[in-house]
């Protein structure tokens, strides 16, 4: 026997395993898009109230982020990106991961319901449901367009923060979520094109594996084309003011070039690094933030 | 010099830390909770 030899008994997954099954990094995202939705809307919630509807749409993001590494941790294990996750590390059981991504979607959509309101929570449950089985199981491993309608999931997050604010569906919630589901494709599609070995070993029908680089960056052109005019929607039909429109000109102005850069003004072998690729990816992220911040920002300035 | 944990302590160390994180989050929740009930009965509801 060697002194390095395996323990008998797998050692149980660490408390640092399941907070990294719930995605802390994406859930950053969606509490930053929820907060965003909840204080752009035009009813004032009760703070405690608040943290309490966007630790649900945290948790309940954490708990879909747990059942899809529960689906996919075989896919996960055959990809560079995500061999280290908990699961296909194997520093964590596959039923636990699941009751666990269980536990934390059902929980935060009863305590959504009991505390804030049982619209919220209903398209928070809507939200789990769309991202753990209509994106993960079903078009995930099926079509190219599985980040198009895939997006959606994301795109709830300051749908919910509005409607837990304001107790009600209007256009502009429908808004935010337009702007999350047609700033996705985009989004994740230049990630694709400069990690598409890894995908194409997984199996995974992506865009750039399926239709080819230069199908993908038309239709990342495509989606950043109408991006610029569905962010203005907001400051043309007034419902944001002019901080947020020009900011929203700006930005979409922004993201469009570099779109362009990577769709037609390529070549050359300075681009051969997937450098205009990898710098629309890393826009794309601040840009969501910025124009959601920019939201917010006006409407306590300009209210 | 000292040497490494046994797989055994390291168990121990494990369910010791996961322990302290479930009665973290229990004792936030019964916090919440609590405020929650105040922030509901100041709007006056049921």
């Amino acid at each position: 026997m060697t002194a390095s030899a395996a323990p008998a008994v797998p050692l149980p997954a660490d408390w640092r395993d399941f907070f990294a099954l719930t995605k802390p990094r994406v859930m950053s995202l969606v509490i930053f898009t929820g907060l965003c939705g909840l204080l752009a809307a035009p009813v004032a919630i009760d703070p405690i109230l608040g943290f309490t509807a966007i630790l649900c749409i945290a948790v309940g993001a954490g708990g879909s982020a747990a059942l899809n590494q529960w689906w996919e941790a075989d896919l996960d294990a055959q990809m560079k990106r995500t061999a280290q996750r908990p699961l296909p590390a194997g520093r964590m059981d596959r039923t636990v991961a699941r009751d666990f991504g269980i536990g934390l979607s059902v929980g935060s959509v009863l305590v959504m319901g009991l505390a804030v309101s049982w619209l919220a929570a209903a398209i928070l449950a809507l939200s789990i449901i769309y991202y753990s089985v209509v994106y993960t199981i079903w078009l995930k491993p099926r079509t190219p367009q599985n980040i198009v309608i895939g997006g959606g999931a994301g795109a709830f997050p300051p749908m919910i923060g509005w409607i837990a604010a304001t107790g009600d569906v209007t256009l502009m919630p429908v808004l935010l979520f337009a702007i999350i589901f047609f700033w996705t494709p985009p989004h994740f599609w230049a990630l694709a094109l400069f990690v598409e070995t890894d995908y194409a070993k997984a199996g995974i029908p992506m865009m750039p594996v399926v239709a080819g680089h230069q199908s993908t960056r038309r239709q990342i052109l495509v989606y950043a084309v109408l991006l610029l005019p569905l962010t203005m929607a907001p400051f043309w039909l007034g419902v944001a003011g002019w901080l947020y429109g020009i900011s929203a000109l700006v930005l979409s102005g922004l993201f469009l070039l570099l779109a362009l850069r990577v769709a037609v003004f390529r070549g050359g072998a300075a681009d051969d690094d997937m450098r205009p690729e990898k710098r629309l990816f890393g826009f794309s992220v601040i840009y969501l933030f910025a124009l959601f911040a920019m939201l917010v920002a006006d409407r306590f300035l300009i209210g | 010099m000292e040497l490494p944990p046994t797989p055994e302590e390291e168990r121990a160390r494990i369910i010791r830390g996961r322990n302290r994180a479930l009665a973290l989050v229990l004792a936030a929740f019964a916090v919440l909770f609590f405020f929650i009930t105040i922030a509901k009965m100041k709007a006056g509801a049921p």
